[in-house]
């Protein structure tokens, strides 16, 4: 996810991430980590909590988190929310297609 | 390109409730548009400028396939997907008795040497997704939550971190700053070499064949070589 400052929009956070903050602490799918006093909307408080790879770039104010480390790219056999554009730029939700069998084909022009 | 023939499969299956989203992983999607605005999908055909679904599906080639149940359960992780092609259509080995491909350069003709050796399973995929849209749960390709977890890719700190480099590197890049951007497609290739959107994506954009360069230190042709074209895409895991 990428951030243009070290504070992080927890709504953008959940829609790219999957990570939501609950009462609970931070929570995607089934999984909840409790916050024990952290800031999530500070980015390297929330990198070191999570266990997420927070890369900077100074020269042009970027930063990028990346996704939790450890186990697999799929922590549930739940689908993630996906909201991608079409070429018009309008976003289609992938749950939109809930009560259907989805084949989600990824391709590229290269 | 394959789009109109998964949009052909479309047709087929979409009555007996399947759906399809195509989703381009390209950094510029005036790439895609072309092929798809040819293709005329009628199916959600997607624009993932920053490989989204590299961090949060585990894609790592294209293209690949994920099956979504009804209820919004992935039944098979991320896999090497090919749709059958219709009779008449398949191309494959060149006669000896036909002429000679004119004008290719010598890295031209590598590459097509390599791209031969690639496997494809268009009919054994094929075939499982009709079972699937035909049976359900109760087709042998379903697999359960754990397993689907299981099967999708390992991430440890430089797969998540490549992720991180390769999110500001597209960012750089659509801003117009592609010189910037390099540094961070090189980061992201170094921590996770197996990843292959991360370096086509990044070759292209500086060589139409994704041939050597001096921004990168590897390519496409040098890679499959180093690799071994037959492990390209890895075999389906299915029941025959």
């Amino acid at each position: 996810m990428l951030l243009t400052s070290l504070t992080v929009d927890l709504p953008a956070l959940a829609a790219r991430t999957g990570w939501e903050m609950k009462p609970e602490g931070a929570c995607k799918g089934d999984v909840c980590v409790p916050l024990a006093g952290t800031d999530p909307t500070n980015a390297r408080a929330l990198a070191a909590r999570l266990g997420m790879p927070l890369v900077e770039d100074a020269a042009h104010g970027l930063w990028a988190l990346g996704p939790e480390v450890g186990g697999r790219a799929l922590t549930t056999a739940r689908a993630p929310e996906i909201a991608l554009p079409n070429l018009e730029g309008q976003p289609f939700h992938l749950s939109s297609l809930h009560g259907r069998k989805v084949l989600l084909v990824a391709w590229a022009s290269w | 390109m394959d789009l109109p023939v998964w949009q052909a499969l479309r047709a087929e299956l979409a009555p007996h409730g399947l759906e399809v989203v195509t989703v381009a992983l390209d950094i510029d999607p005036e790439r895609a548009r072309p092929w798809i605005e040819r293709a005329q999908p009628q199916h959600p055909s997607l624009i993932d400028s920053a490989h989204v679904l590299d961090e949060v599906l585990g894609v790592v080639n294209v293209p690949n396939g994920i099956w979504i149940d009804e209820d919004g359960m992935i039944v098979r992780p991320a896999e090497p997907a090919f749709p059958e092609r219709p009779a008449g259509t398949v191309s494959g080995p060149r006669p000896a008795s036909a002429a000679p491909v004119p004008d290719l350069s010598d890295h031209q003709r590598a590459v097509l040497a390599e791209a031969r050796k690639i496997r494809v399973e268009r009919e054994k995929y094929t075939a499982a997704l009709r079972d699937w849209v035909a049976h359900g749960a109760a087709s042998r390709f379903v697999l359960g939550p754990d397993e689907v977890i299981e099967r999708s890719r390992p991430r440890g700190v430089e797969q998540a971190t490549a992720a991180a480099h390769f999110e500001i590197g597209q960012h750089l890049h659509r801003s117009g700053d592609a010189a910037a951007a390099i540094a961070h497609f090189r980061q992201a290739h170094r921590l996770d070499p197996d990843n292959w959107t991360y370096k086509r994506q990044a070759w292209i954009l500086v060589h139409p064949e994704q041939g050597p360069t001096e921004h990168y230190d590897s390519d496409w042709l040098r890679d499959v070589q180093r690799l071994g074209a037959e492990r390209y895409y890895p075999p389906l895991q299915m029941p025959e």
